[in-house]
């Protein structure tokens, strides 16, 4: 028996699976975009072949982190803001996984940050899912960093005076090598985005738009969308860096005044993912590193043997 | 120790290639069959600024840095002073003679470069030189070199001089330089070396030297290795094959070594954007199924904190290793002290396990390392390897034999698919990655992408399943069982029996220290009983969990117990108070905190002031060293 035969498995994959089967209930509340977010997992998972046990679902901490608890992968509910270097540590000890990061907006674009641009800048080949509702949900209703400016919070009493981030062009500066929008109201194209980014092999960033019903009702991630995909009004060519940008910075601004427009932005099938370029210089293995654990027959090199004549 | 020792410092600028050429010279003295032992000092500068290295060559063992030193090569600070233009632009031009006189000992040696250095700026220097009956021999060893046509070779013409003036044969530099030095700078560098050799032979009287080299003869290859690469190698034969870090002095050492060697191994090392990315990478690999390790100095290690609890909560094995230096803040980048001893047994929140261990020698260092791997895996826990700036860079000899040890790249109780397989880790079809009932308080574990083995790490409080649980009972198992561990790790260290002792068994006295002090506490105890002093010591290497059984046992032994480190707090004494809990009035404190670690001479006056000469009730009170001007 290999030591890691739940990876690459061939086989029907039921969507329940995914689902824990003593788990209680989800506690989102009713209403909450992170239901779409699960789904459109459940759905793209079996699609694309990946088993439970050769994805690890990597989270941080806010009601996105708890998707952990709802679907049933190999998973790591990590800290706030830094599902992303553990999971691409994870991805370099075992390329083989299929590795997901997940966290929400304050988790992925504030206090985590750093991580994302470096993670993007780094083009891990992994699916990286930011549910964006633009508030604090589970601390009960802050401003976050996409929080529209004039924003009024708790901690913001007398309206947001930042800009709030622009995470579309962010990542795509940074280097990701997939950047697309999709939002809870449409459940279909959510599906379909979540399983490209999976099935590209890169960075593939998600700005999941994802309603909050009780802590920002305001939000205008409630109207309609436009797909700009599908709208003749929006042509551009998502493969050209330049055009993506622009598209970007267009429906940036317009998610907080005009309309919503969702789609891919940028796509780059050419781009090496980090793992290819690290294993292209030598300072990656081809196989492996977590198998080589398990090889009986691998002999480990010593210290004593590779080195120390230089120090003689 | 011996009085026919030779401690030779050189002395320069910050990149003027003091490192290297001290490194080489105290090989060759290793070749020659001597002991040797390094001490360095730098500046926190990338060029010029007053930089030494120290190198103690005896026929005995030595374990520490000498008192002061007897031969000075002070080769000038070429960044001070622009060589091809004559210009003057820093105020330290001086500083590679001056700054170094105080340590020299009477009698000694000094060699200083006369096209650089001029020492008629020295205030009194004549008066000082025939106080102190000392030799000096100045010499144009930047217009030698550049005649040769490498002005950069002055270090060589320096080292010639060495050889000439101290009677040591030429051929083991020799040698070692052709190991040592690539085709094209071989050549010339053996001519400045030999024309410099030659040159002192023929203008001084050298028959009798004043300082000589000893002779000594080794019974098996010995190896020159410094705290960091001893840390490394360890680690690499525990099978760590991933390293994720963020360059930080003093750390950067072990991490450099890592890196240059793991791609070799078929591991993975990476540079990442801050200290807590790098220890999530770490938990991240090791989660995944490799022997992983980070590390960073005081100030990156307080980023760690967060994945140091999330390794502790996920009992996931990984190893940290920190560099100290002193604090806080930024505090001294290049100085050595041990005043994180409390960051790392305390940082993070909630009632936390973890291991510390914090080695005294280089052989310990890689002893160690291999440990802190071993107990990290077998005990699902994060181990944390303490040293400071002294113990990474300083270099000493140890036998080859010493690293002739097995590998061991086993994961610890990680199951394999057949196991996983089998009852009862698939009772009611989920695996229980984090059982409450397990002997040793270690649950097995599983891999992502193995068969039957799929489960939740959260850094929430969870249930055996891994799922978030906030049930008191589920609390009190969990906990219960995490830091049931901690006594399984002490039963294991005693088994170890990691501490080192030295002085009679039944000595009067005793001094405790951990860390990189060990070596010269050991000196010194060897002065004191040659004094007629009965005096033993006992180099304490486990932080956490502690070993108070041993401690107590030394303590209850003595009278009176002198605690000594590299703290202004005296963190390392209140950790044994916390431990022992009594006995208290029998410890008195020896501290350093001013940037440089202690000479063996420092400790035998302070223990003599401290413990012998006090009026015999030394209770509770603390000596603080008082350091002597100009050090």
């Amino acid at each position: 028996m290999s030591t890691f035969s739940a990876i690459g498995e061939e086989r029907e994959i039921d969507r329940d699976e995914y689902t824990p089967g003593v788990e209680p209930q989800p506690t989102w509340c009713p209403g909450c975009g992170d239901f779409s977010v699960l789904k459109a997992l459940k759905q793209a998972l079996p699609e694309v072949g990946r088993t439970p046990e050769e994805t690890l679902l990597c989270t941080g901490i806010g009601c996105s982190g708890k998707l952990n608890s709802y679907l049933d992968t190999y998973g790591f509910h990590t800290i706030h803001g830094r599902s992303l270097p553990v999971a691409r540590a994870a991805k370099l000890a075992n390329p083989d996984l299929e590795v997901i990061a997940a966290g929400g907006d304050g988790d992925g674009y504030g206090i985590g940050g750093n991580h994302f641009v470096h993670t993007a800048r780094e083009n891990h080949d992994m699916t990286y899912i930011v549910f964006n509702n633009e508030i604090f949900g589970l601390t009960k209703g802050q401003t976050s960093p996409t929080s529209p400016k004039g924003h009024k919070s708790k901690t913001q009493p007398s309206g947001s005076a930042k800009e709030p981030i622009k995470p579309l062009s962010m990542s795509l500066n940074a280097g990701a090598s997939y950047v697309a929008r999709t939002a809870a109201v449409n459940p279909n194209q959510a599906k379909e985005i979540i399983t490209e980014a999976i099935e590209h092999d890169g960075f593939a960033h998600v700005d999941f738009l994802t309603q909050c019903p009780t802590w920002n009702k305001d939000a205008r991630q409630y109207v309609p969308y436009i797909d700009v995909n599908e709208s003749d009004d929006y042509e551009f060519d998502k493969t050209d860096r330049v055009e993506a940008a622009e598209m970007m910075r267009e429906t940036e601004e317009s998610l907080y005044e005009g309309e919503v427009l969702t789609g891919r932005f940028y796509v780059d099938e050419e781009r090496p993912s980090y793992g290819a370029e690290k294993q292209a210089i030598g300072e990656m293995p081809d196989e492996p590193l977590a198998e080589r654990y398990w090889d009986d027959d691998y002999e480990w090199e010593r210290s004593h043997d590779m080195f120390l004549d230089k120090h003689a | 120790m011996t009085d026919d020792e030779l401690i030779w410092r050189i002395s320069g600028g910050s990149g003027d290639g003091i490192a290297s050429t001290s490194q080489n010279f105290a090989k060759a003295l290793m070749r020659s069959g001597l002991n040797v032992f390094t001490h360095r000092h730098y500046p926190s500068r990338i060029r010029g600024g007053h930089t030494y290295t120290e190198v103690r060559a005896s026929a005995d063992p030595v374990e520490s840095r000498g008192d002061g030193y007897n031969f000075l090569l002070a080769l000038g600070d070429s960044f001070a002073r622009n060589p091809q233009e004559e210009a003057v632009y820093g105020n330290e031009e001086i500083k590679p003679l001056s700054e170094n006189l105080d340590e020299l000992r009477e009698g000694g040696v000094i060699v200083y470069d006369e096209g650089l250095l001029d020492a008629s700026e020295i205030p009194n220097f004549d008066e000082r030189v025939e106080e102190n009956d000392w030799h000096v021999f100045p010499l144009d060893l930047r217009g030698l070199a550049r005649d040769q046509g490498r002005e950069v070779m002055r270090n060589t013409a320096g080292v010639g001089a060495t050889c000439a003036l101290t009677g040591m044969d030429l051929d083991h530099v020799q040698d070692l330089m052709r190991d040592a030095m690539p085709e094209k700078i071989l050549e010339p560098n053996l001519e400045i070396l030999q024309i410099a050799y030659d040159q002192v032979r023929e203008e001084y009287d050298v028959d009798a030297p004043d300082v000589s080299v000893p002779t000594g003869e080794h019974d098996e290859t010995q190896l020159l290795m410094s705290g960091s690469d001893a840390i490394s190698y360890g680690a690499i034969d525990e099978g760590c094959r991933f390293i994720a870090g963020y360059p930080m002095t003093p750390w950067t050492e072990v991490f450099t070594i890592m890196t240059q060697n793991l791609p070799k191994l078929g591991g993975i090392s990476e540079q990442v954007e801050d200290e807590i990315a790098a220890a999530a990478l770490a938990v991240g690999a090791s989660h995944a199924g490799v022997k992983a390790m980070s590390g960073s100095s005081g100030g990156g290690f307080a980023l760690m904190s967060e994945p140091l609890g999330l390794a502790e909560m996920t009992e996931t094995p990984v190893v940290l290793v920190e560099a100290m230096r002193a604090g806080p803040s930024t505090g001294m980048p290049t100085k050595p002290e041990q005043s994180d001893l409390e960051h790392v047994l305390y940082t993070s929140q909630g009632d936390s396990q973890r291991v510390v261990l914090a080695p005294g020698t280089v052989e310990e260092a890689y002893e160690q390392s291999r440990l802190a791997f071993r107990l990290a895996y077998e005990y699902q826990i994060p181990s944390i390897l303490l040293y400071d700036q002294k113990l990474g860079g300083e270099m000493k000899n140890v036998p080859k034999s010493h690293f002739d040890r097995e590998p061991n790249p086993t994961l610890g109780k990680t199951l394999s698919e057949d196991a996983l397989a089998d009852e009862p880790h698939s009772a009611d079809g989920k695996f229980h990655r984090f059982q409450h009932d397990v002997e040793d308080g270690v649950s097995p574990r599983s891999i992502p992408g193995q068969k039957g083995g799929r489960f939740l790490a959260t850094g929430n409080e969870h249930d055996p399943t891994g799922h978030i649980a906030e049930s008191p009972d589920n609390r009190v198992a969990q906990i219960d069982r995490r830091t049931q561990k901690l006594e399984a790790i002490r039963d294991d260290l005693d088994e170890e029996d990691t501490g080192s002792y030295a002085g009679p068994e039944d000595a009067e006295y005793g001094i405790l220290t951990f860390g990189s002090q060990q070596g010269t506490v050991e000196e010194a105890v060897g002065r004191l009983n040659d004094a007629g002093i009965s005096v033993k010591s006992y180099g304490v290497s486990d932080m956490l969990p502690f070993p108070t059984e041993q401690v107590e046992a030394f303590v209850a032994s003595v009278d009176e117990v002198l605690v000594v480190e590299m703290t202004a707090s005296g963190q390392f004494r209140g950790l044994v108070q916390k431990n022992l809990g009594r006995y208290g009035e029998k410890l008195s404190s020896l501290l350093k905190y001013n940037g440089n670690p202690f000479e063996p001479a420092e400790i035998v006056d302070g223990f003599e002031a401290a413990v012998v000469e006090g009026d015999g009730d030394a209770s509770g009170h603390q000596t603080t060293f008082v350091p002597a001007a100009g050090d």
